[in-house]
C-alpha cells in the first residue's frame, strides 16, 4: 500500500489518508500546503475551511462536479483568486500576498491560452525571458522542452498552425520549461477529442514523472482522476469529501457523495438486525445480508450498504444472496451488465463476468456479494469506520 | 404557372432594388465626383459645362499661403489628436473591459457622451466654459476639443476588440512571470493592434474633417482646412475650392485606405513568412 502521509485534511478526519503522519514524512516540507483557507465571492462562499498538504513530486487531483470549488482552489494557488481566510504555502514561502508573477508556478489552461501572435518558440521561451535566462540557454531549454512534449522542430510555427492536442503540448512545455515549483493543470484535457484525451493523459503523467514536478490537476472526469493521480481530493460544495489514493476513494468511499460520484454504486438502505459477532443488515427490499462492520453497531440503526456493480456475481458461492428479476441486460463480451429488480422498488446494477450464459430480460437471477466487498454508511452518509 | 410568375416577380424586385441602390449611390457620390471633375475645369466659373482641362487651380492652391498654412495646421492638429486619442482610448477601453470599479457604468456612459451630444452644443459649451473661467482660446484648447470629439469612437473600437481578447492570455503571461505592465505590452497591446490602427485613423479623420466645433474653438487668426474653405466660400465659389475639396477628399479617404492596405499587407507578409509544412 502506498504510504498515506502526503495528503491530509484537518477539520474532517474522514479520509483514510488523514491519520498517522510519520516523523519521516514531516521532515521534508510539503510542496504546497493549504491551511484552513476560505474563498468567498461577495456573499457566496466558494471554498470553506479547506486544508491540504501536497508532497513534493506527487500528482494530486482535485475531482468534483462543476461548481464544487476545485478550479477556485487551483486559481488561488496561482494567485488569480484571493483567499479570504487561511494561508497558502508554496514550499516554505507563504504566498497569500505574493502577486501571481512572482509565485513561480506553471499553469496549463483548458483553452491552451497560447499567445496567438507569438511563435511556438516565443511562447515556450516566455517564462525564461522573465527569469533573465541567457539567450543560448533559452534556446537550449526550449529545444529540450519541445523534445519532451514530442514536438521538436516546431519552434517557428504559430499556434494557429497546430492541432488542439499539439497546442496543449506546447502549453505544457511552456509551463514546465522554467522548472516551476508546482504545475497547475486546469482541466487540460476537456477541450480535446476522446482519442487525443487518452493519449495526452498518458503523456502528461509520463512528463510529470520524468521531471519529478509536483502537479495539481483539476478535473470532473473520474476516469482521468483514477488513472493519473497519486492522490485524489474529492470535492463537493466547497469542501473536501475525501482525500486518498485512487483505490481508497473508489473502494472505500468516505461518503455517499464520493460513492456516487466515482463510478456507479448500489446504495442499499436497511437497518442493523444483529450486532456483535457477524453483523447482519435487513435491507429495505426485504433480504438480510451479512456485512463486515468495522465496529459494533447498535441494533436498529439505519445504515446504507454500498456495493460496486463489479462486486456482484451471478449465483456462485457468495455469502449474501439477492434474488430478483432481470430488468435489462447488456452484453459486453467479457461481462454483462444487469439491472435487477430485487423487490421493494429497488433496482440494483451488476457488472458480472459471463459464466455459462447471458440472462435475458424477465428471467430470474440471483446476485451475490461478499461481506468484505461492501462499505457501510451511517444515517448522515458517512462511512462507518 | 405560378412558378414562372414568381420568377417574374423576383426579377422585377431585383431590378427595382438595383435601381434604388443606383440612385442612392448617385446621390452620395455625384457631388464628390462633380467636385473632382470641376477642379480640372479651365473656366473661371466653378460650374458645368467644362471649357477645357487645366491644372491651374491646383497651381494657384500651391501658391496660396493661407491655404497652405491652414493645411499644415489641420495636419498637425489631426496628428496630435490621433496619437493622444488612441492612447487615451485604448487605456480607457482596457480599464472598462478588464476591471471592476465603482462608477464604471457612469464612466462608460460619460466617455461615449461627446459622440451623442450635437457638435454645435459641445462647441458652444466648451467655449462658454472657457469664457467662464476667463481663459483665452488657444491651440491647446482646439486640440483638446478634437480629442474630446474623437475619444468616444476610439473607445468603442478598442472596447469591441478588447472584449474579444480572452483574459486567459493575460493570466498565462502573468503566471509565466510577466508583470501586469509587461503582460499588457507584450500580449494585450499586440492583440489590440487592429483597433489601435483603426482608432488612430478614425481619430485623424474626425479631427481633420471637423468644421463646426473648430469654428467655435479656434484661436483668433488660426484657420484649419475646413474653416479656411468656409471662409473662402463666403467670398465666391471659385474653382480653387474644387481643387482644395479634391485634396481634402484625397486626405480623408486616402489615409484610412492606405492605412488599411498597409495593415493588410503586413499581416499577409507575416503569414507568407510562416513555414507551410504540416506537423506530424
Amino acid at each position: 500500500m502506498p504510504d498515506s502521509q502526503d495528503t491530509k485534511i484537518h477539520p474532517r478526519p474522514a479520509s483514510a489518508g488523514a491519520i498517522g503522519a510519520s516523523a519521516a514524512a514531516e521532515a521534508t516540507s510539503p510542496a504546497v500546503e493549504f491551511r484552513n483557507i476560505d474563498i468567498a465571492y461577495g456573499k457566496f462562499v466558494a471554498v470553506r475551511d479547506f486544508s491540504l498538504s501536497i508532497r513534493k513530486g506527487s500528482f494530486v487531483t482535485l475531482l468534483g462536479p462543476s461548481g464544487c470549488g476545485k478550479t477556485t482552489i487551483l486559481r488561488s494557488i496561482a494567485g488569480l483568486v484571493d483567499i479570504s481566510a487561511g494561508q497558502i504555502m508554496i514550499g516554505d514561502r507563504r504566498v497569500d500576498d505574493v502577486p501571481i508573477y512572482k509565485r513561480n508556478i506553471g499553469l496549463v489552461f483548458q483553452s491552451y491560452a497560447l499567445f496567438p501572435h507569438k511563435t511556438v518558440f516565443d511562447n515556450v521561451a516566455f517564462g525564461l525571458k522573465y527569469r533573465n535566462v541567457a539567450k543560448p540557454e533559452i534556446k537550449r531549454k526550449v529545444g529540450q522542452a519541445l523534445d519532451m512534449v514530442r514536438l521538436p522542430g516546431s519552434e517557428k510555427k504559430l499556434p494557429s498552425q497546430l492541432s488542439g492536442g499539439q497546442q496543449q503540448r506546447i502549453a505544457l512545455a511552456r509551463a514546465i520549461v522554467f522548472e516551476p515549483q508546482v504545475l497547475l493543470l486546469d482541466e487540460p484535457l476537456s477541450a480535446l477529442d476522446a482519442n487525443m484525451r487518452e493519449e495526452m493523459r498518458v503523456e502528461i503523467k509520463k512528463i510529470q514523472k520524468e521531471t519529478g514536478i509536483t502537479a495539481i490537476f483539476v478535473t470532473h472526469d473520474q476516469e482521468e482522476a483514477l488513472s493519473m493521480s497519486d492522490r485524489i481530493v474529492v470535492m463537493n460544495a466547497g469542501s473536501a469529501e475525501q482525500i486518498g489514493t485512487p483505490e481508497e476513494v473508489y473502494e472505500r468511499p468516505a461518503t455517499a457523495f464520493v460513492a456516487n460520484f466515482l463510478g456507479k454504486a448500489n446504495m442499499l438502505s436497511g437497518t442493523v438486525s444483529r450486532s456483535g459477532g457477524p453483523t447482519t443488515v435487513k435491507l429495505a427490499s426485504g433480504q438480510t445480508v451479512n456485512v463486515l462492520a468495522p465496529k459494533p453497531l447498535a441494533q436498529g440503526s439505519a445504515v446504507t450498504v454500498v456495493v460496486r456493480p463489479q462486486k456482484l456475481s451471478v449465483v456462485g458461492t457468495s455469502a449474501n444472496r439477492l434474488p430478483g428479476q432481470v430488468v435489462s441486460a447488456s452484453y459486453l463480451g467479457g461481462s454483462a451488465i444487469y439491472e435487477v429488480d430485487i423487490g421493494g422498488k429497488t433496482n440494483i446494477r451488476a457488472n458480472a463476468p459471463i459464466d455459462g450464459r447471458v440472462r435475458r430480460e424477465g428471467e430470474a437471477i440471483e446476485l451475490g456479494f461478499d461481506p468484505n466487498d461492501c462499505v457501510l454508511l451511517d444515517e448522515d452518509g458517512r462511512r462507518i469506520s | 404557372m405560378s412558378g414562372t410568375r414568381r420568377k417574374e416577380e423576383g426579377r422585377w424586385a431585383w431590378r427595382l432594388t438595383g435601381f434604388v441602390t443606383l440612385c442612392v449611390y448617385i446621390f452620395m457620390f455625384a457631388p464628390i465626383v462633380a467636385t473632382v471633375i470641376l477642379s480640372f475645369n479651365a473656366s473661371m466659373f466653378g460650374g458645368f459645362p467644362m471649357t477645357g482641362f487645366s491644372l491651374q487651380w491646383y497651381a494657384k492652391l500651391m501658391n496660396n499661403d493661407a491655404v497652405l498654412t491652414a493645411f499644415r495646421t489641420s495636419l498637425w492638429i489631426a496628428l496630435v489628436t490621433a496619437v493622444a486619442t488612441t492612447a487615451i482610448g485604448v487605456v480607457t477601453a482596457f480599464a472598462l473591459v478588464r476591471f471592476e470599479f465603482p462608477g464604471k457604468q457612469a464612466l462608460s456612459t460619460l466617455v461615449i457622451l461627446p459622440a451623442l451630444v450635437p457638435e454645435t452644443i459641445l462647441g458652444v459649451g466648451l467655449l462658454v466654459l472657457i469664457k467662464a473661467i476667463d481663459q483665452p482660446r488657444t491651440m491647446l484648447l482646439l486640440v483638446l476639443g478634437h480629442i474630446l470629439l474623437a475619444v468616444p469612437y476610439v473607445v468603442l473600437i478598442a472596447q469591441a476588440r478588447m472584449v474579444g481578447i480572452r483574459r486567459v492570455y493575460e493570466e498565462a503571461a502573468l503566471s509565466l512571470g510577466a508583470s501586469r505592465f509587461s503582460s499588457f505590452r507584450e500580449i494585450t497591446l499586440p492583440l489590440l493592434i487592429p483597433a489601435v490602427v483603426g482608432g488612430a485613423l478614425l481619430a485623424f479623420t474626425i479631427s481633420f474633417d471637423n468644421t463646426s466645433a473648430s469654428l467655435f474653438w479656434r484661436p483668433a487668426g488660426v484657420e484649419t482646412m475646413p474653416t479656411q474653405i468656409l471662409s473662402m466660400l463666403k467670398i465666391s465659389i471659385s474653382p480653387e475650392i474644387n481643387a482644395l475639396g479634391t485634396v481634402m477628399i484625397l486626405v480623408t479617404v486616402g489615409i484610412p485606405l492606405v492605412g488599411g492596405l498597409i495593415l493588410q499587407s503586413l499581416t499577409k507578409l507575416k503569414r507568407r513568412g510562416e513555414p507551410k509544412e504540416e506537423v506530424r
